[in-house]
């Protein structure tokens, strides 16, 4: 089967996730835009999965869709604890780590 | 048990006493710590004893053990072990060393007991004598240094023990390092022997030396002289004599037991037991008896002018220790190590009665403000007295008839070695002299308050203070203690000075010519191998040194009594006529200053210049700043990149994997 447009979609996704994650300063829309970019890779693993007629890209996009969760858990745990810290809700305002 | 049984259980009551007290001094009451130490050396005396009566059950030919409690180092051509000889020269120091050790630590037991550091005292005490009895028991060259090292360090110990005083603190650290000197020079001889003779034993050395060198063979040579200069070191003789007087800084027990009687004896005992290769190596042997002769006149000099009471024991010290050099070098083995034995009775005796007389002035030493102590100290003046004879060589004490004995060998090996005896006489005259300078000076004449004061039943308490710089001092630890101790009142020093003044007077017996030859007999097993057993001069000729050491001594002593009790003001005369030379005597030849000059000078030269410019300029400066400024730049370039926005470190994320996934799509293409 032909997959170029799903690739295209795939990258597309990608593409507004990554320029979502660099240009958002809110940090609930940068995790957005993380998941966005997570899912346009389990989009090109099916894909790609159904392309060879495989089962472990379907298998891996299940493992992705895990750590996604787990990872939006801590994220958004961060976010509450900023929040309830009464810390501004603001990714370039927490650059305490610059050299 | 065996003779060398005995010889470890001398070795271990003193590391015993040290450990009893040096680890439980917080639980040891009052002076248990002063009667524990004496307890452990009379125990170790005992021992030596025992040593002795075993070994002289031995037929004489069997009168070298050896036994060894392991070995630290077994290769294919040599093995080191912790081993000991026990034979009658090792068996001979043994029994003075803790003899003369026992009775010091009696009398400090008395004389430190207003001392706050009163159990530290004796456990470097104990520490001390151990190391001198492992030195004199070493059957090897290894085990010899040890002890030789510890022996140096014990003494630096003792010369700071009142740490607190800038003044023992400078002598000590002077003491250390001019024994350090002699130290590496017994380690490079050590290597010397070893690269020919392939073993550290002694016997197998003493052995196998004749066939490893020749006669007079140059490395021979060498190393006797490094083992001269390890022993000059040690016993305080030309060149490197300076650090004994002012080693006078410690206690006066310590200059008793270490700079009197036992460690500055060390280098005699150390020529003596060297002495199959000081034979093979005759013009080492010369240079050890020209320097000893040299020593002896130089110290017999200082101590005509010098004022402080010890310090003019010290350089009778270092004179007499001349002769000993001189006699264990000119082969005169037996009448050697006869001065040192009873040069340690009556030397020890002349400190600890000068120990009292100081304790009544309150801690002066200077003889000028002494004088008049007959009456207020009559036990002092009969043992001080009797010291006094016997450092004189006055007939029938015992330093008459070992002093005469050894220039009666250097008269019998003729040659220039005559020269060395008339020098010795001349050197025996000065002996007398400053001997009774001292007795006269403080016992006779006008008794100053501090003797009326103690004729009244009150001992002097001065402020404490400094003897050489009269400042003032507290009497805390590291310090005087408070109390002043005279053998007046103290029993154990008295106890501790008695035997010593009997045997100064009867020390002798061992040896008097055609009378009885005890000693001789003794130690013949240890110096049967000498080649100048034929020197040895005839009852004839030793009666008649005798004789006229006698009368230069009786001279001596009369010249001094014409000068301080006769004439009173002759010295003063004297002094005033001959400014230029009593300045050079009082100054101690400059040798101080020459080497202050000469060394202490250039270094402390050397040393600020590298401070200010080497480690300033070069080490801080370049090395240092060059590195650190390197470092600086480098990160100034890495910190600018962390600017701490999330969102930039994602985008380098991006860039990077794009950046990947470019180059591997255009290679794989």
């Amino acid at each position: 089967m032909d997959i170029t447009w799903y690739l295209v979609l795939s990258a597309f996704v990608f593409a507004i996730g990554a320029a979502g994650v660099i240009s958002r300063r809110n940090p609930l829309v940068v995790l957005l835009c993380l998941e966005l970019m997570l899912n346009a890779g389990n989009l090109a693993l099916v894909a790609f999965s159904r392309m060879h007629g495989g089962e472990a890209g379907q298998v891996f996009a299940l493992v992705v869709m895990v750590i996604a969760a787990c990872e939006v858990v801590i994220g958004l745990g961060i976010i509450v604890a900023m929040y309830r810290n009464r810390l501004p809700i603001d990714v370039d305002e927490m650059s305490e780590l610059r050299g | 048990m065996s003779a060398t049984s005995y010889g470890w259980l001398v070795l271990a009551f003193p590391v015993a006493g040290m450990l009893i007290i040096s680890l439980g001094w917080r639980l040891l009451p009052g002076r248990l710590p002063g009667w524990i130490g004496t307890a452990a050396i009379f125990l170790a005396f005992l021992a030596s004893i025992g040593a002795l009566v075993d070994l002289l059950d031995h037929p004489e030919e069997e009168r070298q053990l050896v036994d060894s409690a392991w070995t630290y180092a077994a290769t294919a051509d040599f093995s080191a072990d912790l081993a000991i000889l026990v034979d009658p020269l090792s068996v001979f120091m043994c029994l003075v060393v803790s003899g003369v050790s026992f009775l010091i630590h009696l009398y400090s037991v008395a004389y430190m007991g207003g001392d706050r550091g009163y159990a530290r005292y004796f456990a470097y005490l104990n520490f001390f004598v151990f190391s001198m009895l492992l030195l004199v028991l070493a059957a090897n060259f290894l085990i010899l240094i040890i002890g030789w090292a510890f022996v140096g360090a014990a003494s630096y110990l003792l010369i700071s023990y009142w740490y607190q005083r800038e003044t023992a603190v400078r002598a000590g650290i002077k003491a250390f390092v001019i024994n350090v000197i002699g130290d590496v020079a017994l380690v490079v001889a050590t290597f010397l022997i070893l690269d020919h003779v392939s073993s550290l034993d002694f016997l197998t050395v003493f052995e196998g030396a004749d066939r490893a060198f020749g006669d007079n063979d140059g490395t021979l040579i060498a190393a006797c002289l490094l083992l001269l200069v390890g022993a000059f070191a040690k016993s305080a003789q030309l060149p490197l004599h300076t650090w004994l007087p002012d080693a006078m800084e410690g206690p006066t027990p310590v200059s008793a037991l270490i700079h009197a009687a036992t460690m500055v004896t060390a280098g005699v005992y150390l020529i003596a037991r060297m002495h199959p290769l000081f034979e093979l190596a005759p013009t080492a042997a010369d240079v050890g008896a020209i320097i000893g002769c040299a020593t002896l006149l130089f110290a017999g000099t200082v101590a005509l002018a010098v004022t402080d009471l010890k310090r003019v024991i010290a350089y009778s010290t270092i004179s007499q220790i001349g002769y000993m050099v001189m006699g264990a070098s000119i082969a005169a083995y037996g009448a050697g190590l006869f001065h040192l034995m009873t040069h340690a009775f009556f030397k020890a005796l002349l400190f600890m009665a000068a120990g009292s007389v100081i304790g009544a002035m309150a801690g002066i030493q200077d003889m000028d403000r002494m004088g008049g102590f007959r009456r207020a100290m009559p036990f002092t003046f009969i043992t001080f007295t009797v010291g006094a004879l016997a450092l004189a060589g006055f007939p029938l004490t015992a330093g008459f008839f070992s002093k005469d004995e050894i220039i009666a060998y250097a008269i019998n090996r003729g040659d220039w070695y005559v020269a060395l005896a008339m020098l010795g006489y001349v050197g025996a005259f000065l002996t007398a002299f400053y001997a009774f300078r001292m007795v006269f000076r403080v016992f006779l004449g006008e008794a100053v308050p501090e003797a009326r004061e103690l004729e009244q039943g009150h001992l002097a308490h001065g402020e404490p203070m400094n003897p050489m710089t009269g400042e003032p001092e507290d009497t805390d630890v590291g310090f005087p203690g408070p109390e002043h101790h005279v053998a007046e009142r103290a029993w154990s020093m008295k106890a501790a000075m008695g035997p010593l003044a009997l045997l100064s007077i009867v020390g002798g017996v061992v040896a008097i010519p055609g009378i009885s030859d005890i000693l001789e007999k003794f130690l013949e097993p240890t110096f049967e191998d000498s080649r100048f057993h034929d020197t040895a001069p005839t009852t004839g000729a030793e009666v008649w040194g005798l004789v006229a050491g006698g009368v230069i001594s009786i001279l001596g002593i009369g010249l001094a009594w014409w000068v301080y009790v006769r004439e009173p003001g002759t010295a003063t005369r004297l002094r005033e006529r001959f400014a230029w030379l009593h300045r050079f005597l009082v100054n101690k030849w400059y040798f101080d200053e020459l080497y202050e000059a000469m060394f202490v000078r250039p270094a402390a030269t050397i040393g600020g210049f590298s401070r200010r410019v080497i480690e300033t300029e070069f080490v801080q400066g370049t090395i240092v700043g060059g590195a650190t400024g390197i470092v600086r730049v480098g990160t100034s370039v890495a910190r600018a990149v962390q600017t701490g926005y999330l969102r930039l470190y994602a985008l380098f994320l991006l860039l990077g994997v794009a950046a990947l996934t470019l180059y591997f799509l255009i290679t794989s293409s």
